[in-house]
């Protein structure tokens, strides 16, 4: 049996609400809000997120073949962004990492590469527009991740279906912060025929008829073509599945995934699950959930499931730091220098360190941010070991909010602490609203792109304080 | 570990400081010239008679050729030392060694730095090319974490503890007003400086010490050869200079509220000049206020006030200059200025001036007389962050022990 074994989504903590939006522009606004990835974030960021909890539900010895990344946005070309992402993630330096990059679509063909090599699909994307149209309020942020495999599957992959056309519906040349649409019908129309022969390939091919799904999920750009096409699957329109245009928006290369993370969070065994998306083309995968499902979700953290992830956002960003934060409004710096690249070779030497979050431990368990090669109070030489932080939760020791320092989101929050079981470090906080940190507050660690300078984005990791969400 | 110190070995013969501030009209060079001449004047002597130099600075220029070339010193040795915001000590400290060794007869320790030409606000250092994963914190920053966590561990209510920083701030601004070198040569009112615009954590922009450009510099001798040059020298009593292994942030035990560097100098400092109560037997203090915080701090560390204390002793006014222990009396970092490689030669200078007599409307009464009971004073001066620095100490005195 092949299939999904584990799988995680990130969701951004803020959120901008289509209101808000609204009334900044003078305009009418549509209800609900959308996903905000930080300043500090970006596709890789996030996509080292949600792959940190899809790892959480797999065992310490899995070890993929390959990391397939995918997005629309990628923070780099010519450089391969999933090798940051294999890097924060620890992987093991026989393991590939490859990039699909610029359409859409590309989410499809890393789950497609991944399903079939014990590999893992990382989806993620961040969908914004020009300001006052569509896509800038009913996009949305976030990344999912999947881990595929043989061995306690929760999904077993039934069958694909797929069809492709080439037609001018939505493009963006590279470097554009914004994407352009062809007259919304003609893409109604394009996408019709596309859905019903991809669908009936699925089913086909599964044996199935559309009255055994369980559980539909229709993905696309094109939301009047994501909304016509169940009826021509001829679903049972009770199936279809959350899309998140109240609460999320849409994320794009991102999207398909996060909806279906929502549905394992609370799927039963032997569902069918059937995926459609619409992308220059028409993708469907069908799954069948197991009964490795119910353990999986009962080891799963409360606090990671979509639902939870969205209910602990934070609801208040203005519009004027989403268009700094994306791009679109150039403030006024601290008169303070850019800080510097982020240099080559050390960056090499301390990966394990950057990326990795390791440490080193002494004989004494004292344990070294960065790792340190001498014992503080032996004087020993390199008689360490290396320790993984980065999922290790921490406390605030002491903090301050600089407000002098460069940042693009200023001020700084920074904080000293306090790793459980040893390890202190100081670093930024993010995600966190200055006026409320305390001292003794538990944090946990998060991958971020700190800064771009010279074209290098200086990923690094900073903490943030543990939010439970839902009950 | 052995550190015999250098006690009553070498004397200060002359010394010279320049104003400090923004000195939009004058070069590195002119600071250098200016403060070296001032020096050589004092002590009596020319460029000719100096046999070597030690230059320090942070970032103003690199080698002895910083000073060679606008001095036009023809083939000495001149050293260039850095130590962060303690290196107008070290340049001093290495001087005195040169001398109390035998190697020459009569050396210059000169400092200087030219912060304002940079364009920013605050101190900027450039560091080597690193991975990127170094905190980016502000110097404001790192000391302002010594803030909440004093007041954590002594119970000090944060309110308190703003007027206890305000009141090292208004201090150092009265002293400083008294004083035609410093930066800033203004009182300033409490009200003020607590409303001032926040830099980072508790400290306001009145909580900062001033970034300004500035140069001084010190002529030493052998003891035997002073009294050529001067009928009242200053005696180098003690000098210490402590780098730790920089493990405040990364272990949990240190709560900063405390500089274990300055703690080790200062003990050091004290058993080579033969004191056993500093806060008793000192007639006055320079201490590195580059924060409020930091002065604070230090207090305790120097041993002039009980662990957990020292905030009452500031609201008592036990550090002012008709206090029991004037600190920081020529306005300190606060309000005269802070020129990173100047900074401890400053220090120095005030001393020299308070032991003789020469501080005019700020002389600290009692000091610097013929029959004055205390003649010991010390200068403090740090560099890092806390967890992480550099310290020194040095005791200085007018007359032989």
């Amino acid at each position: 049996m092949t299939g999904i074994i584990s799988y995680g989504a990130y969701i951004p903590y803020w959120r901008l609400q289509r209101s808000t939006l609204a009334s900044a522009l003078g305009s009418k606004g549509a209800k609900g809000a959308r996903a905000v990835a930080s300043f500090d974030e970006d596709t890789t960021s996030m996509g080292v997120e949600a792959s940190r909890i899809a790892l959480r539900g797999v065992s310490e010895k899995y070890s993929p073949h390959s990391l397939w990344f995918a997005t629309a946005e990628p923070g780099y070309l010519d450089k391969t962004n999933a090798n940051a992402i294999h890097a924060a993630l620890s992987l093991d330096i026989s393991v590939n990492a490859f990039d699909c990059l610029g359409s859409v679509r590309s989410g499809v063909a890393a789950v497609h590469a991944a399903v079939g090599g014990n590999s893992m699909a990382v989806l993620s994307d961040i969908r914004t527009g020009l300001p006052g149209g569509n896509d800038e309020s009913m996009g949305g942020d976030g990344a999912a991740s999947f881990c595929f495999g043989t061995e306690n599957v929760i999904a077993e992959l039934l069958s694909t279906g797929a069809s492709t056309s080439e037609f001018v519906d939505r493009w963006r040349t590279p470097g554009e912060k914004a994407s352009k649409q062809w007259e919304e019908r003609f893409g109604e129309y394009a996408y019709a025929p596309l859905v019903e022969v991809a669908f009936n390939e699925a089913l086909k091919k599964a044996n199935l008829t559309a009255a055994d799904v369980s559980h539909s999920i229709f993905s696309g750009l094109h939301a009047r073509a994501v909304k016509a096409a169940p009826q021509s699957c001829g679903i049972n329109l009770d199936t279809l599945r959350d899309d998140f245009a109240a609460t999320l928006g849409n994320s794009g290369t991102a999207h398909w995934g996060v909806m279906l993370a929502n549905v394992l969070d609370t799927a039963q065994p032997n569902e069918v699950i059937a995926i459609v998306v619409l992308a220059d083309g028409v993708n469907v995968i069908l799954l069948r959930t197991t009964e490795a499902l119910v353990a999986h979700q009962k080891q799963q953290d409360s606090s990671l499931t979509v639902q939870a992830q969205i209910a602990a956002g934070r609801n208040d960003l203005s519009y004027s730091q989403f268009l700094t934060w994306r791009g679109f409004l150039h403030r006024e710096p601290p008169r303070r220098p850019e800080p510097d690249r982020p240099a080559g070779p050390p960056s090499l030497r301390t990966a394990a360190w950057k990326y990795g979050l390791y440490g080193s431990r002494d004989e004494s368990g004292f344990i070294y941010l960065p790792p340190s090669r001498v014992s503080l109070q032996s004087g020993s030489i390199d008689n360490m070991e290396m320790v993984r932080m980065a999922d290790i939760r921490a406390t605030i020791a002491t903090y301050t909010v600089d407000h002098l320092a460069f940042s693009m989101s200023p001020p700084v929050v920074a904080a000293v602490i306090d790793f459980d079981g040893g390890g202190r470090f100081q670093c930024e906080l993010t995600d966190v609203d200055p006026a409320t940190v305390k001292i003794g507050d538990r944090v946990e660690m998060s991958f971020r792109k700190l800064y771009t300078q010279d074209g290098i984005h200086n990923y690094f990791w900073k903490a943030k304080p543990v939010r439970t969400g839902v009950k | 570990m052995a550190s015999h110190g250098i006690c009553d070995k070498v004397a200060i013969i002359g010394m010279g400081c320049t104003n400090f501030g923004e000195h939009w009209n004058k070069s590195t060079d002119d600071l250098l010239i200016d403060s070296s001449s001032a020096a050589l004047a004092n002590a009596g002597i020319t460029l000719d008679d100096v046999d070597a130099f030690w230059l320090g600075t942070m970032g103003s220029g690199l080698s002895g050729l910083t000073l060679s070339r606008p001095l036009k010193i023809q083939h000495k040795p001149v050293t260039h030392v850095e130590n962060y915001c303690a290196t107008g000590s070290e340049a001093f400290r290495n001087a005195c060694y040169a001398v109390a060794s035998g190697a020459y007869d009569i050396v210059m320790a000169i400092g200087v730095e030219k912060l304002k030409d940079s364009g920013y606000s605050g101190l900027v250092v450039s560091a080597p090319a690193g991975d990127g994963t170094q905190a980016t914190v502000t110097a404001p920053a790192s000391f302002s974490l010594l803030a909440p966590a004093y007041a954590n561990k002594y119970g000090v209510d944060e309110a308190e503890l703003k007027d206890v920083l305000t009141r090292i701030a208004w201090k150092n601004h009265r002293n400083g007003a008294l004083n035609s070198r410093a930066q800033f040569k203004k009182e300033v009112s409490k009200e003020t400086i607590a409303a001032s615009p926040l830099i980072a954590g508790q400290l306001g922009i009145f909580d900062c010490s001033g970034v300004s450009d500035g140069s001084a510099a010190a002529i030493i001798v052998r003891v035997e050869d002073a009294h050529k040059y001067t009928d009242r020298p200053i005696y180098v009593k003690a000098l210490s200079f402590v780098a730790g292994p920089a493990a405040g942030p990364i272990d949990p035990s240190y709560d900063y509220t405390t500089f274990d560097e300055v703690v080790h100098s200062a003990n050091d400092a004290y058993k080579q000049a033969g004191i056993t109560d500093p806060r008793a037997e000192l007639a006055m203090a320079e201490v590195h206020d580059c924060f409020t915080p930091t002065e604070l701090v230090l207090m305790e560390d120097l041993g002039f006030a009980e662990r957990g204390t020292a905030w009452k002793e500031v609201l008592a006014g036990t550090y002012d200059l008709d206090g029991e222990l004037p600190v920081n009396p020529d306005g300190g970092l606060k309000s005269f200025g802070h020129p990173i490689g100047a900074s401890g030669l400053r220090m120095l200078f005030e001393c020299w001036t308070q032991l003789r007599g020469e501080a005019g409307a700020r002389q600290i009464p009692g000091v610097g007389q013929k029959d004055s009971v205390k003649t010991k004073a010390l200068t403090h001066n740090l560099g890092g962050a806390p967890g992480a620095c550099v310290s020194f100490v040095s005791v200085v005195g007018s007359k032989l022990d």
